[in-house]
């Protein structure tokens, strides 16, 4: 078994999202595709005063 | 004007031209509406456009226009203007169904859309709603519970998506003018493929109220029609504040209409390159090519072209632009709207997983599992990337790009060969809508025809809010027949 495999395993169990076995190829797949989309995003260094811009007004 | 002269106008008028004659007692709200009914019932069966139609509502609707004028009251700008809307936008009494089966089963929607109400209020009259992509996420608007929507250009190949039947509607000259919504190239995308007129505003421009949300963070709604006057017509009546959109502006409108025919004397427009001119189709830059050298036909005197590559090469006459790291601005997009989009629809995913369409039921599952950590860097880029491209808006005005990698592909086809390399065609066609969506950018698609082949499209992006400057360049190229959307194949 893959990590990936093992992570979607896991993730979804704790989260109570019930996986039917006929989906879990699929979404394997689908979240070895996100990883990779990631890795573009999390290995791009940006300094501590970026922060993100919520439209909450309280 | 006999009952064929009437026909023929109506069949081929723009919003614009109808509301006029209407207006002036040359036909009837009832006529417009009527002729458009008929056009859906013979038409459609091979587009696959429509996904409800109303009837009854639709011609109640146009006796009220018609009564108004018959007792000198203001019908509005947009008077028996027919139209329809992706079925994402509520609509009062009816149930909002967003591509999917799922949402069959909810009560009715207990008022209008933000949009379609303020449509309505101008007087135009709602025909029906289209075809899309299940809850928005896809390219392509191959809807496993409503069929795929067909292309009029040519009905073996895909309209493009997730607005599918907004944009194929308009192409068909069912209706003059659609609503859609844009989250990552929804409106772009589809008006390149069909070959109209595609307009994403600014984020949080136009109200979204009344609209199932997709990835809040980035959706938006917008307007396609056959001629920019009509977009413009659109955008205009659609602005102003609405308490009911947390994402809606407090800007006070800027009205575009009357702005069209300014020219774009003294404006900086130019090019861009780097991402946007790698992993397209030959065909595809040489639409933006064909925008560019027209552009630069006009601006000959006083043209300011814009520089920030070393040594930039020349397109179509205009200077380039590098907009820096739009790989990894496609990636972050990806990640929050998977992340949103699952978050909205986790109690069905749960319950009823069956129930979606596989083509996104496996992506939204994947989309829940996404750590947190991702997320909130893809919403950091995001402010990094907004930076970057606002320097860039300090010496340009105006960037060109493609709006898709190709022209419409086959319905069914899942991969393509582009510049010999193996791509899968639902996640590319979003290629070079989805980095400026991201920033909130507003970004007008318009069509370039191309005699015996199919229509591509290129972007006019943008400083946020500078839709009227988007509109202006619009203009000037319909103006020459650079772009146009006529009807048919």
């Amino acid at each position: 078994m893959t990590n990936i495999e093992k992570y979607v395993d896991r993730t979804t169990e704790l989260i109570n999202l019930p996986l039917d076995p006929e989906h879990r190829p699929g979404v394997v797949v689908n979240f070895e595709r996100i990883v990779a989309i990631a890795r573009l995003v999390t290995e791009f260094p940006l300094p501590p005063e970026v922060e993100v811009a919520p439209v909450f007004e309280p | 004007m006999n009952a064929d002269e009437r026909r023929c106008f109506l069949d081929g008028a723009d919003a614009v031209a109808t509301a006029a004659a209407v207006k002036s007692g040359k036909i009837t709200a009832t006529a417009a509406v009527s002729a458009a009914l008929e056009r859906i019932a013979v038409a459609d069966r091979a587009f696959n456009c429509f996904t409800n139609v109303m009837v009854d509502r639709a011609l109640a609707d146009a006796e009220k226009v018609d009564n108004a004028i018959a007792n000198n009251e203001n019908p509005g700008p947009l008077a028996g203007v027919p139209f329809a809307v992706k079925n994402l936008f509520d609509i009062g009494g009816i149930t909002t169904l967003a591509g999917s089966k799922i949402n069959a089963d909810n009560p009715t929607a207990t008022r209008d859309a933000a949009g379609v109400a303020r449509l309505r209020q101008a007087g135009a009259v709602l025909v029906g709603t289209l075809n899309m992509d299940e809850y928005a996420y896809g390219f392509v608007t191959e809807n496993s519970h409503y069929g795929p929507t067909r292309n009029p250009r040519d009905t073996t190949r895909i309209a493009g998506g997730s607005s599918g039947g907004s944009a194929a509607a308009v192409a068909a000259g069912l209706v003059p003018i659609t609503l859609g919504s844009d989250t990552n190239g929804s409106i772009r995308v589809p008006a390149a493929l069909c070959g109209v007129f595609g307009f994403k505003p600014t984020y949080g421009r136009l109200s979204r109220a009344g609209t199932c949300l997709f990835s809040s963070s980035l959706d938006c709604v917008g307007p396609f029609g056959r001629s920019l006057r009509d977009i413009a017509t659109l955008y205009d009546i659609m602005q102003g504040p609405d308490a009911d959109d947390p994402v809606c502006t407090k800007r006070p409108p800027e009205l575009c209409s009357p702005q069209l025919n300014q020219g774009i004397e003294g404006l900086r427009i130019a090019v861009a390159d780097g991402y946007f001119a790698t992993g397209a189709q030959p065909e595809a830059l040489d639409a933006v090519e064909i925008v560019a050298q027209a552009l630069t036909n006009v601006l000959k005197y006083g043209m300011e072209t814009v520089a920030t590559t070393t040594n930039p090469p020349k397109i179509g006459g205009l200077g380039t632009v590098s907009i820096p790291e739009s790989d990894r601005a496609r990636a972050a997009a990806f990640i929050i709207t998977a992340c949103e989009g699952a978050s909205l629809h986790l109690d069905n995913l749960r319950s009823r997983p069956q129930d979606f369409d596989p083509a996104t039921r496996d992506r939204f599952l994947a989309g829940a599992l996404i750590p947190a950590t991702w997320y909130l860097q893809a919403q950091r880029f995001r402010q990094w990337y907004r930076d970057r491209v606002r320097e860039i808006f300090q010496q340009t005005d105006i960037i060109l790009a493609p709006a898709t990698p190709i022209a419409a592909p086959l319905i069914g086809v899942e991969k393509i060969v582009i510049a010999g390399q193996e791509i899968l065609v639902r996640p590319n066609l979003g290629l070079f809508t989805q980095p400026l969506s991201f920033i909130g950018l507003p970004v007008l698609c318009v069509p370039v025809q191309r005699p015996g082949a199919l229509p591509l499209g290129v972007q006019i992006i943008g400083a946020p809010y500078s839709e009227a400057v988007i509109l202006r360049v619009a203009a000037v190229l319909e103006a020459q027949g650079i772009v146009s959307a006529e009807i048919g194949p």
